[in-house]
């Protein structure tokens, strides 16, 4: 690895999964934009879009895996394989 | 704060010391007009916050009101030092028996005012100490209690100056410590400090530095008396584009607080680094064992990943920087697998080998246990709180004079 780049790279630590149908439900995408302090979900009618750009801010946390439902959303940490 | 020699004169009449009458101007018209009011031989001179007035043509003698205004003119078109004047000070010229030194000054090693006067004035204190050590008196003040006059006494005393002279000066070098003292200055400087052929004493020339830190406090004066607006912050400091863009990153996001200067600064080893007093701790380690530091930094306040990395990229992006090192004192607020995150990423962003670019991760605390798995998968050394500072230190020098070698 080596040269001069200078750009952004997204969830190089963190990755999120959320499974159908809790990612189209509205009322829980709101729910998932409230309880994260670093924006990682955004809320719309179709449902809980994933903002790729701040998935590294993740403060692991685990509120939104608490809301939502019991093994719908999995908190990958890349750098444990 | 630092302030135009016509402020610093109003500083020094408004503490009780006399000085010369004087006239701030900013045309040619009234420049003449006090001239006129001063009716003589005048002095006039640029209102620049900068040294070699004299030699740039800042500083013009005048036998008439005509020839102060043509001065005036002339002076207030001329650039000195890339700084463009306020305005002039007219001034009479001073019939001058003798010339004295008179100064409070911040001793930071004492940690209180220290008053300095000398019989040779008008010229640098510091060339007069060198040469004329027993013409220059000291005598520090307290912090706290009342100044006395008997403790000026004794500092002029010291130089050998007595009677008339003695008791002239005597209360000017007290007015002048009381001055510091109430308006927060760490420098208050009378040079010269005239003694006229009518045995008067008057203040020629001063300069004030007033403590940056006190202006919130200080609004009687700065903004009632001397009428310096707010925004005049008085700041000449140039940063560089490292710190430019630094402050931006920082500004950018609320989340922790970097800082970065680069002045002064133009080794091989980047420097990410901070949290309780570290920053100074960690550069002098670096520095005492054969380092050379690319910048000095300050991170701390639980910065975002994006913080983190905006610093370590501006960091490496600096010419001649080989490796960074990471290192801070033991942390509690500042989560270690955050940092991690940020320094890696500007690695990677980069297009660098963190485990090469990454000379040493020294921060323990909070979260030190996800970071270690982060640096261990990146192949990143990582210290914990078992190795100090010093060691830490010594540990990034050896790696970047290895990979030198």
């Amino acid at each position: 690895m080596s040269g001069s780049r200078s750009e952004t790279m997204d969830a190089v630590f963190i990755d999120i999964e959320l499974d159908e149908p809790a990612k189209s439900d509205p009322e829980l995408a709101k729910k998932l934009e409230e309880v994260c302090t670093v924006g990682i979900f955004k809320a719309s009618d179709a449902g809980t879009e994933i903002v790729q750009g701040q998935l590294d801010e993740c403060v692991l946390c685990y509120l939104c895996v608490d809301a939502c439902p019991a093994g719908a959303m999995r908190i990958i940490k890349k750098y444990e394989n | 704060m630092i302030f135009y020699e016509y402020e610093a004169r109003k500083i020094v009449e408004l503490a009780g010391i006399p000085v010369t009458k004087y006239g701030f101007c900013q045309t040619a018209d009234e420049a003449r007009k006090v001239a006129e009011e001063i009716g003589g031989p005048t002095v006039i001179k640029s209102q620049v916050l900068t040294g070699g007035r004299m030699k740039a043509g800042g500083v013009q003698f005048a036998d008439t009101p005509d020839e102060a205004a043509k001065h005036a003119e002339d002076i207030l078109k001329l650039e000195i030092n890339g700084h463009m004047p306020v305005g002039v000070l007219v001034d009479p010229k001073a019939e001058v028996k003798q010339e004295y030194y008179a100064s409070v000054v911040w001793d930071g090693t004492a940690k209180k005012p220290l008053m300095l006067f000398s019989d040779m004035g008008g010229i640098d204190i510091e060339q007069v100490a060198e040469e004329h050590p027993d013409h220059v008196g000291r005598g520090h003040i307290s912090n706290l209690l009342p100044v006395g006059d008997y403790e000026a006494k004794q500092v002029i005393a010291a130089t050998g100056v007595t009677g008339s002279q003695l008791n002239r000066a005597t209360p000017i070098l007290a007015k002048l410590a009381r001055l510091f003292r109430d308006n927060d200055m760490i420098l208050a400087e009378i040079n010269p400090l005239a003694e006229l052929t009518d045995g008067s004493f008057v203040a020629l020339d001063a300069h004030m530095e007033m403590e940056e830190e006190a202006v919130g406090r200080q609004k009687q004066l700065l903004r009632q008396e001397l009428g310096i607006a707010e925004e005049d912050t008085r700041d000449n400091y140039v940063p560089s584009e490292f710190e430019k863009n630094v402050k931006a990153i920082d500004a950018a996001d609320h989340r922790g607080v970097i800082q970065g200067k680069d002045h002064g600064f133009d080794g091989n080893l980047g420097l990410v680094i901070g949290a309780g007093g570290g920053s100074l701790t960690l550069t002098d380690a670096v520095r005492n064992q054969g380092g050379k530091p690319a910048n000095y930094s300050e991170i701390g306040g639980n910065p975002s990943v994006a913080k983190a990395c905006g610093l370590a990229k501006e960091v490496l992006k600096k010419d001649g920087v080989e490796k960074i090192a990471v290192m801070m004192s033991i942390v509690s607020n500042t989560r270690v697998d955050i940092v991690a995150r940020g320094v890696i990423k500007a690695c990677l962003e980069l297009g660098k080998d963190p485990a090469d670019t990454i000379a040493i991760f020294r921060i323990p605390g909070a979260w030190e246990d996800e970071g270690n798995k982060i640096l261990d998968y990146y192949g990143v050394e990582y210290c914990d709180r078992t190795v100090s500072l010093w060691d830490a230190a010594g540990r990034a020098v050896a790696k970047i004079q290895g990979a030198a070698a």
